[in-house]
């Protein structure tokens, strides 16, 4: 069974930011992140699967090329640590989380595309401590569309928008997908919004 | 055989015969099929004190005769199924005596043969007379008991043959269990001569079996079930046919279920052996696959098990070119709770009296397999040779035991409205058409079976 | 634009009672979820709260070692509450009849239950009963279908695939479960499998499923790149379906002499507890070909991933 498109289920309103937009907010994210200079050399950039890694990707390829520096990069796949396995519906295969360099003592960078509920963040602390005890953890998101219901606050925000529950922030990145883009959508008004939301949970990660 | 002389009095009238001295009745307007004398035709049919009197196409109403009306109906000598289990005594929850009449006659039957495999075992006068007389207590059909072939089934001792068959008995057999004993079949074939009685075998080599719970094929190796592979049923036939051209003695297969039995018992008709055989329904509408299909069902088995796709063809053959004698169900009760456990530990058998007739009359008939006077010939003329009974035909004086069949009618097997006390059949739920709608015993009809 | 790149395939299927009815699509489905469960049990921390709040019940007629620790290890590695129930010493062995013990569990609402008995179809009768999710750990000779999955999973890890593959079976056919599931799972996936063994236990028409079937081992193991022993069920003597041990080691055993048909990178499986010296020698057994160590290994992670996509498929449909 493959998963309906998103395009039967959203209408797309309008473009947030588009791929020059995108590279620009990721540099200035970069830099904030440099600007922690205690903790820089410390860092490690850990994506959330799925794209919360080439954000994290974009963001070690800037700091390289801004400070010289290569930072190591983990991927997290959070779907064992879900706290809404009844909920979710059809799903790609689970990937394995892969770190790369014992976490323990180190600023664990949680990369992720969009911030919305807070409950990947959520899963994602709960794996890390799976794995070992960093010195800090530090969240980067590309796009806060706010409407949090745990909580739990970006130190690197790339975006600020304001969403309503019907609508739905929709992250491009060249590579997985055609282009760089973030688009809003908004639920059709015939879909059920609670399963267009679940259809949807590969483009905010099930929150 | 059927004309034989047979010892002692009141023989083979069967159990639940009632008295029918000088009534009338009359049959009208029915199709009457009967091979016995090739007759096929809307007839009349009038009864006096029991027997057939007169066949013809019209008869005047006679004032104060009653009248079956058999319009649109198939009138056919009775239905005679030679292969039942009444489970009485013994196995009461099961079956009795009254629920395995009730169900017969419900199925279109008017008489048939139960096996000895009762618990005490009937070989003996005295498990004879029991069930004859709980025959007579609920005259739906007629019973003919089967007497045990060995003590206690056990397959050493021969039972008291001639004191059963003086009691009613008109076959010996161990059914459920073979004979594996050549020496006592041997001797078995020799002794039944004296009272002109057949042994009927229940055709397996349990070595063979070992713990196999179906067929051994295809879908045995796929469920990863032990197999019961043909060949156990085929030593024995092959086996029995020699010992039956060696003593002269009177052999009939049970439940044949095998192309290669089935070829040795027409090889060995043809070279004047006295062989006969059986095929039960399920054995030709049924194969092995459905153990799987039907997701390990019970109800898929029994003994013989379910063969292949050759062996039902070979079957199919043999009701066509006469090698088989009869239809006979294998009617084998077991309780729903006996039923209910795993494939592996379930008893084998099921239930056969309420479906052969509506699956014969759908699948052979309308199937375009057999004609309508072969299919009542293997249902009653034959069976009635087999054993040497009366019946099976309607010549004038005849006993006027009479099946009616309707050949349009849908029924939908509904196994919660059988007469029978058990439930264990394949077929619930089969939507066929034709059905028997009625019996006469003694040319009286059977009150709601 | 933001659609998946990987086809999605969904697991809607309550139990998992053999590999007969499972499509291609199912199969290759668990063995990738497993790729990311062997993950969790290389962590310093093997346990993850994916089935928090889940009961597990195993319920095992036949005694195994191996099978039930492997699930046990795999539903405490997901967080799941296991409770054991065993042949002996339970009611199972008191003569209740199935149905019994099915309505007993039914109301204990089990989310999962683990079935292992010596009779074919009692996993399937159970899951046709039971609204919890049922998982045959093998039903007599029928099938074991994660033993197949993990040995899929096995293969694929050495190989790299399994199409195309030459897999080739020997020992008791006619009596193992191991091998109905593996001959359906290998076949699916494109494997040319041959079975061999002595001729009083090869199954009858076992060609029928899709498989070459061959009475000499040194010819069936010629080319092969995966050989796959099974244990032979000494227990079962009492049917005489080989001499002795000693003549069935010198028709059928593996031996470093004999695997040198195969080709030479060939790996030597063995689903366990083996029986040295009667289908494979030592010598083979802890080679260097052998992988024998690795299904064990695997066996967690590959049930890891049946747990967690049944429990997925419970939870989706409500």
């Amino acid at each position: 069974m493959t998963k309906k498109s998103l395009s039967q289920r959203f209408r797309f309103k309008r473009e947030l930011l588009d791929a020059l937009q995108m590279r620009r907010i990721i540099r200035r994210m970069a830099g904030e992140l440099i600007e922690r200079q205690d903790e820089i050399e410390r860092m490690l950039l850990v994506g959330i699967r799925t794209r919360g890694l080439p954000l994290a990707e974009r963001l070690r390829d800037e700091i390289a090329s801004m400070e010289d520096v290569e930072l190591p990069l983990g991927a997290l796949d959070i779907t064992f640590y879900r706290d809404d396995l009844s909920t979710i519906g059809p799903q790609p295969v689970v990937k394995r989380t892969s770190l790369p360099v014992s976490i323990d003592d180190r600023v664990v960078v949680l990369c992720d595309d969009v911030l919305f509920t807070g409950r990947t963040v959520r899963a994602a602390l709960n794996e890390l401590a799976d794995y070992g005890r960093p010195q800090a953890v530090r969240l980067a998101v590309l796009v806060d569309r706010g409407r949090r219901e745990l909580p739990i606050q970006a130190d690197v925000v790339g975006a600020t928008v304001r969403t309503t529950s019907s609508e739905l922030i929709e992250v491009g990145f060249t590579g997985l997908d055609s282009r760089d883009v973030v688009n809003l959508l908004s639920v059709k008004p015939e879909s059920n919004l609670e399963e267009a939301a679940r259809e949807a949970g590969e483009e905010e990660e099930g929150e | 055989m059927a004309s034989g002389v047979k010892q002692g009095s009141g023989m083979k009238q069967g159990g639940g015969m009632r008295q029918g001295g000088g009534m009338r009745h009359i049959v009208r307007g029915g199709r009457v099929v009967d091979p016995s004398q090739g007759i096929d035709a809307r007839l009349d049919l009038l009864i006096e004190d029991g027997r057939v009197a007169r066949l013809a196409e019209h008869l005047d109403s006679i004032p104060g005769v009653e009248e079956t009306d058999a319009s649109g109906l198939v009138v056919t000598p009775g239905l005679i199924d030679i292969h039942v289990h009444l489970r009485e005594p013994g196995f009461e929850y099961k079956e009795t005596v009254e629920s395995g009449l009730r169900s017969a006659a419900a199925g279109g039957f008017t008489a048939v043969a139960c096996m000895a495999n009762t618990q005490p075992v009937n070989d003996h006068r005295a498990i004879t007379e029991l069930i004859l007389n709980q025959a007579r207590l609920h005259p739906y059909a007629r019973v003919y008991p089967i007497g045990a072939v060995s003590k206690g089934l056990a397959g050493q001792e021969l039972a008291e043959i001639g004191d059963m068959v003086k009691a009613g008995v008109v076959a010996i057999s161990d059914d459920g269990l073979p004979v594996m004993n050549a020496a006592l079949m041997r001797r078995a074939l020799l002794y039944a001569q004296h009272y002109e009685v057949p042994v009927i075998q229940h055709a397996e080599d349990l070595d063979l079996t070992g713990d196999g719970v179906m067929h051994e094929g295809e879908w045995s190796t796929r469920l990863g079930l032990p197999g019961i592979p043909g060949v156990a049923e085929d030593v024995m036939v092959a086996r029995d046919l020699l010992l039956s051209a060696d003593t002269a003695g009177r052999y009939h297969v049970a439940h044949l279920s095998t192309g290669r039995s089935l070829a040795m018992v027409r090889e060995a008709k043809r070279r004047g052996v006295a062989a006969t055989c059986e095929v039960s329904p399920h054995h030709l509408l049924l194969t092995d696959q459905e153990v799987a299909t039907s997701g390990f069902s019970t109800a898929m088995k029994m003994k013989p098990p379910l063969r292949d796709r050759s062996d039902v063809e070979a079957l199919i053959a043999g009701l066509q070119d006469g090698t088989v004698d009869a239809i006979a169900s294998d009617h084998a009760p077991h309780h729903p709770d006996e039923k209910d456990v795993q494939f592996s530990v379930a008893p084998f058998g099921i239930l056969g009296l309420e479906t052969t007739v509506s699956l014969c009359l759908d699948r052979l008939v309308g199937g375009g397999i057999l004609e309508l006077s072969r299919l009542v010939h293997l249902l009653s003329t034959g069976p009635a040779s087999v054993l040497g009974l009366p019946g099976g035909s309607l010549a004038p004086g005849e006993v006027a035991d009479i099946t009616l069949l309707d050949l349009e009618r849908e029924v939908t097997v509904n196994a919660d409205a059988f007469g029978s006390m058990s439930r264990n059949t394949p077929f619930d739920g089969w939507q066929l058409r034709g059905a028997a709608v009625g019996t006469l015993l003694d040319g009286q009809p059977v009150l709601d079976g | 634009m933001s659609e998946p790149a990987i086809p999605e395939v969904t697991w809607t299927r309550k139990d998992l009672v053999g590999i007969a009815d499972l499509s291609v699509e199912e199969i290759e489905l668990i063995l990738d979820t497993a790729d990311s469960f062997q993950e969790v049990s290389q962590r310093s921390i093997k346990k993850v709260p994916t089935l928090r709040g889940k009961t597990v019940l195993n319920l095992f007629f036949e005694p195994s070692t191996r099978t039930r620790s492997s699930f046990e290890l795999a539903e405490k590695r997901l967080s799941a509450d296991a409770l054991n129930f065993s042949g002996s010493g339970s009611a199972l062995s008191k003569g209740e009849s199935l149905i019994d013990t099915a309505r007993n569990l039914e109301a204990m609402a089990p989310d999962l239950v683990i079935i292992r008995h010596q009779h074919p179809g009692v996993p399937h009768m159970l899951a046709q009963r039971l609204e919890s999710g049922v998982i045959n750990a093998g039903d007599g000779a029928h099938e074991h279908p994660t033993q197949a999955l993990l040995d899929a999973f096995t293969i694929r890890q050495h190989k790299g695939r399994l199409a195309g593959l030459a897999v080739t079976i020997v020992g008791d056919i006619e009596h193992s479960r191991v091998v109905r599931s593996n001959i359906h799972l290998l076949v699916k996936m494109g494997a040319q499998v041959t079975v061999a063994g002595p001729r009083t236990m090869m199954p009858a028409a076992v060609e029928k499923l899709g498989v070459r079937v061959s009475y000499d081992l040194d010819e069936a193991l010629t080319d092969a790149d995966v050989v796959m022993m099974l244990r032979v069920q000494l227990e079962r003597h009492g049917q005489s379906l080989f001499p002795s041990t000693r003549e069935y080691f010198q028709l059928f055993g593996l031996t470093q002499a004999r695997l040198a048909q195969a080709k030479d990178d060939a790996i030597v499986m063995h689903p366990g507890p083996m029986n040295r010296g009667v289908e494979i020698s030592s010598a083979v057994a802890d080679g260097k070909t052998s992988v024998i160590l690795e299904q064990v290994a695997n066996g967690v992670a590959v049930r890891m991933a049946v747990l967690y996509l049944l429990s997925l498929a419970q939870q989706g449909d409500g």
